[in-house]
């Protein structure tokens, strides 16, 4: 019995849609024109910034019916970030967990390691077709960072990253990516030092520098039309995930299964799948220490609606509506809230979410390493996590969709010292 | 469709009319047909009273009131008085809550005392992205000592006693957060003015417009250099008191010099509307505040007095230094916005 299937399912890939292909539907009508996905999203941002989203809107709808940027863009996704991506059925991991079938949309192998690259490569088209020079970008682990970083060298504008400062020591090697990438930077000292500082120093940027600036979000949130954007541009993984599953196993999957911090990877391999009323789509919120400690970053959860970078949606927050720092193992699900898509998607019932907590994500790891040889991200060990149990509640005849977002190679460091596996601790694993 | 899928994608029309919130009238009528619409298509003929259209039953009759907005509360009688006299108003702001909800009260009475005319009694926030690092300091350490909601309204309690107008300049989620209602009514019954709230746009003001109005408090919206003529039309048909016009695209703190921009954004205002017009951001001192006062109605300083205070904290020169240094500044201040330059 081989390890793995990954050579067989990724040439039988059938050409896939163009990437910003819009099947008709009416799901089609969400966000509404403000960008209320029902009572979430929205913009809640300072009148000076109000031009510069209508501008934007106004250059993303005119980019989406124009089938020279709509060709540009999926050369690029083709020929530089390496789509589409194989999906890789998990024969030894499901053996191991004794459920249905398990299938791995795998964006750790797309370039820069995530599936960050997808978002990045068209908002970069956009502000260059913005005339804009300068791109901003926010990031927690260092993924979005540096992708960013990277879509910006290769289309020559100039590339700003914010990120907190205690993440800049959590994340040296990515910090040192971005700057051999030729980006600049700026460790941010406001606040809590994570990513929801980032964020806010990103905007207090953005707003002055507005005219020449474009400020590239790297999840489906933010004032609209982020959300919407950002969704659009990750939407590519669930188009192509959808024919892969088709072709290989001749059904839709039962379930898809996510990680969500802001919820671009999940947006994006849910998306395509939502007019698919079988299909269920499951959301896997950090759950750091565990629920009950209150130290986690499970947003929906563990939060309530309120109002936040621009978007109203579900956060972390106090009874006089401060922002409550999160927790995560994982730097890049360490925020504490969620997309306003998944708000609404949870609302409605079309999507559910659970929580993994830190250990059970770290376990997952692990076991994906040991069975598949795929070291994944910390940030999508949560979804692997939650899908074994999905796996075991649907039973053999189930398929079960995951999304593999990112590789662990920037996670060595930390799930070195999870496992007590670093030479200098003797090379004993503690939990392995 | 299945039942979940159903409520996902047809729930946003029935929201959009039904619910307390629902934005705009139109939203709901004509969804779009691919993921956007064009922008310009957003806001056809905008009235203050679409809001009421809008915003359900709860909302008895408030489109006469968000109309009337600008010749009702008592911030009208502020300008009307200084116009009399020859000059602007000086609008001065600091956060409660620093460096303690009581020395916060000082340092406002201090400045009232000095010659600020209306106080913006700020509400600090875990996440001030509209302001500088001054302000970011102050409003840091104002949670760090524990101030609440509850300690703002007392505050502002405190400085309506003055008989100065008072002011909160609040971020949107605590008043969410608080509940709309409740903020509005309790500020109301601690004597205060209204608000100002940088973060809400006027697409999403209608539920605030609702309680303010019942109540009589002024709703004070932003317009910028970079507003489109048809935004500040927008704004400045539901905001009251005055129209708060930004000088330059930036955060909050003091420049050395305002923002040129900030006398074009002003004419443009008064070319639709009749409200007064304050200019704020970077105005530090006597000089400049006669500058804006050249052109405009009002004069907004915050990171300055602010800086006064915390420099005093820094130097460990205590509260009462502070408070010299709020009174200094703030009469420098007034007899800037005395003598238009």
């Amino acid at each position: 019995m081989s390890a793995s299937s990954a050579g067989a399912t990724g040439t039988t890939v059938p050409p896939v849609p163009p990437s910003l292909d819009a099947e008709p539907g009416a799901w089609e009508s969400v966000p509404d024109a403000l960008g209320h996905f029902g009572p979430f999203g929205g913009r809640f941002v300072p009148e000076a910034l109000m031009a510069a989203l209508d501008e934007l809107s106004a250059a993303y709808e005119q980019a989406r019916a124009d089938p020279a940027f709509v060709a540009e863009l999926d050369g690029l996704l083709a020929s530089y970030a390496g789509r589409p991506t194989p999906v890789t059925e998990a024969l030894r991991l499901a053996e191991h967990i004794g459920g249905a079938r398990l299938l791995l949309k795998r964006e750790d192998l797309a370039h820069t390691g995530s599936h960050k690259i997808n978002n990045v490569l068209g908002q970069c088209l956009l502000t260059r077709r913005m005339g804009k020079t300068r791109v901003i970008a926010e990031t927690g682990a260092g993924q979005h960072g540096v992708a960013t970083a990277t879509a910006c060298a290769l289309l020559g504008l100039e590339c700003v990253v914010y990120m907190g400062e205690e993440d800049t020591r959590r994340q040296a090697l990515n910090v040192a990516r971005m700057r051999l990438l030729g980006a600049e930077v700026i460790p941010v000292t406001s606040g809590s030092r994570t990513l929801k500082d980032a964020i806010n120093e990103a905007l207090r940027d953005w707003v002055a520098t507005v005219e020449r600036t474009h400020y590239c979000i790297g999840s489906v949130m933010g004032p609209h039309p982020f959300p919407m954007l950002v969704r659009d541009f990750q939407r590519i993984i669930g188009v192509e995930a959808r024919e892969q599953v088709l072709a290989l196993t001749g059904k839709l999957p039962d379930a898809v299964v996510a990680c969500v911090g802001g919820g671009s990877n999940a947006m994006g391999i849910f998306h395509r799948f939502i007019p698919d009323a079988s299909v269920r789509l499951i959301g896997c919120e950090a759950g750091g220490d565990g629920l009950a400690t209150g130290r986690h970053a499970a947003a929906i959860a563990g939060g309530s609606s309120g109002v936040l970078h621009g978007m109203r949606s579900y956060f972390l927050q106090d009874d006089d509506g401060q922002t409550k720092v999160s927790h995560s193992i994982s730097a890049g699900l360490d925020y504490p809230g969620i997309g306003p898509e998944h708000s609404w998607l949870h609302d409605t019932g079309r999507a559910s979410y659970r929580v993994v907590d830190d250990a059970a994500a770290m376990d997952a790891l692990a076991l994906v390493a040991k069975t598949e040889g795929i070291l994944v991200a910390i940030e999508s060990a949560h979804a692997f996590a939650g899908a074994f149990d999905v796996a075991r509640e649907l039973g053999p005849d189930a398929t079960v969709l995951i999304s593999c977002s990112g590789r662990g190679d920037k996670d060595v460091d930390t799930a070195a010292r999870w496992f007590g596996v670093l030479p200098a601790d003797g090379g004993e694993p503690a939990h392995g | 469709m299945t039942a979940p899928l159903r409520r996902y994608v047809r729930e946003i029309t029935v929201t959009r009319q039904n619910e307390p919130g629902a934005r705009q009238a139109g939203a709901g009528e004509r969804p779009a047909t691919g993921a956007l619409t064009d922008s310009s298509d957003r806001h056809p003929d905008r009235h203050p009273d679409k809001h009421a259209d809008t915003d359900g039953p709860s909302r008895p009759g408030d489109g006469q009131q968000v109309q009337a907005q600008g010749t009702r509360g008592r911030l009208a009688d502020t300008f009307a008085a200084a116009r009399k006299e020859g000059r602007s108003v000086l609008v001065g702001y600091l956060p409660a809550g620093y460096p303690t909800v009581d020395g916060g009260i000082a340092a406002m009475r201090a400045m009232v005392e000095a010659g600020v005319d209306v106080v913006e009694v700020g509400l600090p926030y875990s996440d001030p992205t509209i302001d500088g690092p001054v302000i970011q300091e102050a409003v840091d350490a104002a949670l760090r000592g524990g101030v609440t909601t509850a300690d703002v309204l007392r505050t502002v309690e405190a400085v309506a006693e003055t008989g100065a107008p008072a002011l909160v300049m609040t971020y949107w989620n605590p008043v969410e957060r608080y509940g709309v209602e409740r903020f509005a009514a309790d500020l109301a019954a601690a004597g205060g003015a209204g608000t100002i709230t940088p973060d809400l746009p006027p697409e999403e003001a209608g539920p605030w417009l609702a309680a303010a109005g019942a109540r009589d408090l002024d709703s004070v919206f932003l317009v910028a250099p970079s507003s489109t003529d048809e935004r500040i039309r927008m704004v400045t048909e539901i905001t009251g008191g005055f129209v708060y016009a930004a000088s330059l695209m930036g955060v909050t703190g003091a420049r050395q010099s305002v923002g040129a921009a900030a006398e074009g954004l002003v004419k443009r205002v008064r070319a639709v509307t009749d409200l007064p017009v304050s200019v704020g951001l970077g105005v530090r001192d006597g000089g400049q505040a006669a500058t804006v006062a050249a052109f405009a109605d009002g004069v907004i300083v915050g990171s300055a007095l602010v800086g006064a205070l915390l420099d005093a904290e820094r130097s460990g020169s205590g509260l009462s230094a502070g408070l010299d240094g709020i009174r200094t500044l703030t009469a420098e201040l007034a007899a800037g916005v005395r003598r238009p330059a």
